[in-house]
């Protein structure tokens, strides 16, 4: 069902003594869909992410999980979760298949573990130790171990932290993998490359608070409107004629380079237009969009990675 | 509806939680392979004046030895306990297990459970060496001998548990361990028989757990009937529910 919320926060606050990590935080997730919880380090990503999970008790507020109390409910709702967590580790010494091995004996239902690492790219790590797997292969082993129970609802958080951009996308295509097997997948991160690329909507996390949640092209058509096009042309008189547009607000030439800024779809069709009903020659054409990250700059006033 | 079944997945994790320690190395050695030796070296250096006439030495190595080593056994075993919990809290594998239907307390039984199947197989090993090199030994009540050794490493891993809650690091807990139980041993009746200790002395050895499990595995070595001291089991009992109430009230997961 597209519209029906798996997971329900409700006006969440915890603190850890005079620190309050998560404020008044709302929102809710949707059956089918990768949602991401996303904001610098320290935002309280995890935290919330382990109330909802159960592993904390938030000091007000009300969470529903899959319409069960994570803390009170937990016999019945950990079956139907799989969960991933920041930093986890496992015993040096247990190898790969032990470690699926156990997790299945752990759930009255289980996928086949072996399909599973097949799946992952595990399968020659069969026999490994945990401390001898490489980074990337630790987080494909703990998505695994997240997915071993057939988890209507998988929590991933920080999934993709310290690996690098090779074994990252990887890791992308397998939660997309998750989600078009009809699981929901809740995400946390702090790079947002991966929220934009990944998430269906997301929820930006700032100090505790949730400060905006849409999809990622909706946060940034309301927050970041502006487009960019640069054009390198020679042709004399360029930079007037584009001043003229409908849509550009300035115009800012550099030797035959001219930035166009301006806001709304139409910018870049009235630049192509412009530029064949006056027949100028172009030697470069780019045009640049708001992302995420710029999303977050104008909320917040700050970068992600200050 | 799918409930928790009380310690669902005991079985599998405690027959891994024993394979991952036999692929540790110093565990084993410290665990298992130096108190052997010990008793080995020991017994062969001494062993020879066993033959003499009851001199203070031969009591001591008729009965002391062994039990000296069995005690060691159970503190080693406690000390990997603590060393464990500590270095599975500080890399989140506590943290992690908490997050699967595996109940907090399977994880903790299971250690208990992997902890009393090393001591086991230690004096095993220690009375299968003892057959060929030490001569004394060949009629004492070897089962009841095992399970007080078992019944009192079970009592002191509660002790085990409590310091493993207190300290915070893996680094510390592993020499704080050590100093809290290596700090019985002089009270203990272990060396000095406590009727001669100084009456300081008398009221420590009276208070620390150390001295039952001592007193106990003494008497079963020598071929007391367990009747004959059912004031140590009942300390040892006292001390169990003691420090696991109190370890439960402090443990920490993360």
């Amino acid at each position: 069902m597209a519209d029906t919320p798996v997971v329900r926060v409700s006006g969440i606050r915890k603190a850890y003594g005079a620190t309050v990590a998560v404020d008044d935080v709302s929102f809710t997730v949707q059956a089918g869909e990768i949602f991401g919880l996303i904001g610098p380090n320290g935002a309280g990503k995890t935290t919330t992410l382990e109330c909802v999970e159960g592993l904390r008790r938030p000091d007000r507020g009300r969470i529903e999980v899959l319409g069960l109390d994570p803390i009170r409910d937990a016999g019945a709702l950990q079956p139907r979760i799989g969960v991933q967590l920041q930093e986890a580790q496992l015993q040096k010494r247990i190898k790969v298949w032990e470690a699926v091995d156990l997790w299945a004996a752990l759930y009255d239902t289980s996928i086949d573990g072996d399909r599973l690492l097949e799946q992952l790219g595990l399968s020659d790590k069969r026999d490994a130790w945990f401390m001898t797997l490489s980074g990337g292969q630790k987080q494909r082993l703990f998505i695994a171990l997240a997915l071993i129970n057939a988890p209507e609802l998988v929590f991933l958080d920080e999934l993709t932290t310290g690996l690098d951009p090779q074994a990252r996308r990887a890791i992308w295509d397998l939660v997309r993998g998750i989600r078009d097997r009809g699981q929901t997948v809740f995400l946390t991160t702090h790079l947002m490359e991966e929220a934009e690329r990944l998430c269906d909507r997301v929820a930006i996390i700032e100090h505790g608070r949730i400060v905006d949640h849409d999809t990622p092209a909706g946060l940034v058509a309301r927050h970041c409107p502006e487009r960019t096009v640069t054009v390198t042309t020679a042709h004399d008189g360029a930079a007037a004629r584009f001043a003229g547009l409908d849509s550009a607000d300035t115009v800012r030439r550099d030797g035959e380079r001219h930035t166009i800024r301006g806001r709304g779809d139409d910018l870049v069709t009235e630049v192509i237009h412009c530029l064949s009903e006056h027949r100028m020659r172009v030697t470069a054409f780019r045009t640049e969009e708001p992302t995420l990250e710029d999303v977050f700059l104008t909320l917040t006033g700050h970068s992600i990675r200050d | 509806m799918t409930r928790h079944l009380p310690l669902r997945g005991l079985g599998k994790l405690t027959w891994l939680e024993m394979k991952i320690f036999v692929r540790e190395p110093m565990g084993l050695i410290g665990s298992v392979v130096i108190p052997v030796l010990m008793f080995l070296v020991l017994g062969r250096t001494f062993g020879p004046r066993l033959a003499e006439a009851a001199s203070p030495t031969t009591v001591l190595l008729r009965t002391g030895l062994p039990v000296f080593v069995a005690v060691f056994i159970a503190i080693s075993a406690v000390l990997s306990l603590v060393a464990i919990i500590a270095i599975y809290r500080e890399g989140g594998i506590l943290k992690r297990l908490r997050a699967t239907p595996l109940s907090p307390v399977t994880i903790l039984v299971t250690h208990v459970l992997v902890k009393l199947v090393l001591t086991a197989v230690t004096v095993l090993l220690m009375v299968l060496a003892g057959r060929r090199y030490y001569p004394a030994g060949a009629d004492v009540p070897l089962l009841s001998f095992t399970a007080a050794l078992l019944f009192s490493t079970w009592s002191i891993l509660s002790i085990g548990f409590i310091i493993a809650s207190l300290v915070r690091t893996a680094r510390f807990a592993p020499p704080l361990g050590s100093l809290a139980l290596y700090s019985m041993l002089p009270f203990c009746g272990l060396f000095v028989p406590i009727d001669a200790l100084p009456p300081a002395m008398q009221a420590i050895s009276r208070v620390i757990p150390l001295t039952y499990a001592v007193s106990l595995l003494s008497g079963i070595w020598r071929g007391d009937p367990w009747s004959a001291h059912g004031g140590d089991v009942a300390a040892l009992l006292v001390v169990f529910g003691a420090c696991t109430l109190i370890a439960s009230r402090v443990f920490r997961w993360e």
